[in-house]
């Protein structure tokens, strides 16, 4: 057997016999990201349902001066609950939490009203608050809606057409498609596919270099009579092997919680079927010799495990900063931006979810600039292993 | 012959020659931080000495690494093992790293642990090993390509008294085979206990190079021990 194929499989051996790390690189980073991005969707979901489907509940003060708003607001579902307050309870009541929003009429409404002249309601709300914001929101828009509704009849009464008051009519045309808006929600996904990309090869990556040296296996292994750049090479294939592992689980759990969440509801469409989950591997692939040589790399150079550890922990921060700066920036999809790898699979799984075409070339160019940054770290790597100081 | 390594402002070794001969055992004897494991690991070709040449067998080992090291076991200051693999699986790795068929992988493993008596933890996984049971793996796997040289840096390091009597059989039926064994020391009795020859080495000089009864003869005393002293002292003073 060669030597790499020898190391290939002791490695990948010795690791799958390792609960700690097995657990950690093949259940919580494939696993993590799909849960957390499955909660948070439905959570979102959830949110939006409240606003349409749940009545308006209002406190309404000083109702029995107002009657016709009054049946307005209950004719368009409105829940009213009558007190009598203050000014003052108002406030009180709406800080307390008591009522969400109240509405209180004062008393010179219905002179004011019947004068054609504007009449005073006030709206008691606290905007900090983002739940009762929308409450609120919704409450000024049945008020306005009221307000031009009387405007109209007034001015029709008066002989004079309501549509002089409509000298422009705006009409909304939102070009985004279905899958289109549902890219905000889902770039938090290439995210965390990446990020279970790395977790499965991070604790291989480390226990195969530092690991080694500090249970003092790696001078008896250097002074074997085969290439160093075998032994780190055999090394790295095998934490190739655990990241497609852990890349495969990372899609598979995401093409599930695709089932479960109803992307729909929200005018999203889910586009992560099994298919394009295969696409998405196929994209990512070159990123994992990548990944795998950095982290080898940077482990090379610690003398423990915890040292490794720490360093690695920034390492997997890396691959996310093009991914900030590209939604910073909005950045869209370009043949230029192929050359920098995590940003390019993170533009390309972003297109093939907007259902848009990505070019072949595009596909190549970002798998070759990975394979060739990645081939630039092996060198690094070898060398580095080639050192009298690797001894440590 | 005429090695030399220097790191940074240390001398670790300076013009160090010596030669171990087969069927024989050679203690290398020095303090601690004296140059004894560099010696050994420019031997064993991990470090490049700055000048000077080290043959196994009479190949030299910067020029032809992989052919010289076939032909030596080595079993380092730092010997740890493989915890999640088997005894067995350790033996093998090493072996297949040295490019041995399977086949005969097999019968060296059994053929070691009979030897060294490791039938009763072969097929266990190392992680609850005693430091007795862990130097004898280590062994095995510096043995397994069947080396005729076999070179051990402190071999004797955290093991109890049985352990160490085990060991120092285990190094006696290697001279026995005609092998050629050098491991170095800081104890004088190990040495004294073992050796045919023995190199003193001091601030990465080689001090003296004889026979037991040489050394003790020359410098006249009694115990290895007194003559140790002396020849250090010896060296206290030319420095």
């Amino acid at each position: 057997m060669p030597t790499l194929l020898t190391v290939f499989v002791k490695e990948f051996l010795e690791n799958l016999r390792d609960r700690r790390t097995l657990l950690s690189a093949l259940l919580f980073g494939p696993l993590f990201g799909p849960l957390l991005f499955g909660l948070m969707v439905s959570q979102m979901l959830k949110q939006s349902v409240v606003e349409s489907d749940v009545p308006l509940k209002i406190t309404i003060s000083g109702g029995h001066y107002a009657p016709g708003l009054i049946r307005y607001l209950e004719g368009r579902g409105a829940k009213l609950t009558r007190t009598e307050l203050t000014e003052n309870e108002a406030r009180a009541a709406v800080r307390n939490g008591r009522s969400q929003v109240v509405l209180l009429v004062p008393a010179d409404y219905p002179k004011l009203f019947v004068d054609a002249l504007p009449a005073p309601v006030l709206l008691f709300a606290d905007s900090a608050d983002s739940q009762t914001r929308k409450i609120a929101d919704r409450a000024k828009a049945m008020l306005g809606a009221y307000g031009s509704t009387i405007a109209q009849l007034r001015l029709e009464m008066r002989g004079v057409s309501p549509l002089l008051s409509i000298p422009i009519a705006v009409n909304e045309v939102d070009i985004a498609t279905p899958a289109g808006r549902a890219v905000v929600v889902l770039g938090f996904m290439t995210y965390f596919v990446l990020f279970a990309l790395l977790m499965g090869g991070l604790y291989l990556a480390i226990d195969s270099t530092a690991g080694e040296r500090e249970r003092g296996s790696l001078e008896a292994l250097l002074s074997l009579p085969v290439a160093r750049s075998a032994l780190v090479g055999g090394k790295i294939l095998a934490t190739c092997a655990y990241m497609c592992i852990s890349l495969a689980l990372s899609l598979t759990a995401f093409v599930c919680v695709f089932r479960f969440v109803h992307l729909e509801r929200i005018g999203m469409s889910a586009n992560l079927s099994v298919g394009t989950a295969a696409i998405f591997f196929g994209i990512c692939l070159p990123f994992v010799p990548l990944g795998a040589t950095l982290m080898t790399l940077v482990a090379s150079f610690t003398r423990t495990y915890r040292e490794a550890q720490t360093y690695l922990t920034t390492v997997l921060l890396v691959p996310t900063l093009p991914i900030v700066f590209a939604s910073i920036y909005s950045l869209k999809t370009k043949s230029s931006l192929m050359i920098i790898p995590s940003l390019s699979q993170h533009l390309l799984m972003t297109s093939v979810l907007k259902d848009e075409a990505i070019s072949l070339l595009d596909v190549l160019v970002s798998a070759a600039a990975s394979l060739g940054l990645a081939l630039l770290m092996f060198v690094l790597t070898a060398r580095h292993w080639r050192r009298e100081s690797m001894l440590g | 012959m005429g090695l030399n390594k220097r790191f940074g402002s240390i001398e670790a070794a300076r013009d160090v020659s010596f030669t171990a001969r087969d069927g024989e055992i050679t203690g290398l004897l020095g303090a601690n931080g004296a140059g004894k494991s560099t010696c050994l690991r420019m031997l064993y070709g991990v470090l490049t000495p700055d000048s000077g040449k080290a043959c196994i067998d009479g190949i030299d080992i910067r020029g032809e690494t992989s052919k010289a090291r076939a032909h030596l076991g080595v079993l380092p200051h730092a010997a740890g093992l493989y915890n999640n693999l088997t005894a067995r699986e350790n033996i093998r790795y090493f072996g297949a790293l040295h490019g041995m068929e399977a086949k005969r992988l097999g019968a060296r493993t059994a053929e070691l642990s009979q030897a060294l008596g490791m039938e009763a933890f072969i097929e266990r996984r190392a992680k609850g090993f005693s430091q007795g049971q862990r130097i004898k793996v280590a062994l095995a796997r510096a043995l397994v390509h069947d080396p005729g040289n076999v070179v051990l840096d402190e071999p004797t390091n955290g093991l109890d008294v049985m352990a160490i009597r085990n060991l120092r059989e285990m190094l006696l039926a290697l001279k026995a085979q005609g092998r050629c064994v050098l491991f170095s020391s800081h104890v004088m009795q190990e040495v004294a206990a073992l050796c045919d020859r023995v190199v003193i080495i001091g601030h990465g000089r080689v001090l003296a190079d004889a026979t037991l009864q040489e050394i003790r003869e020359r410098s006249g005393t009694a115990t290895l021990e007194e003559a140790f002293l002396q020849v250090l002292g010896d060296a206290e003073g030319v420095s």
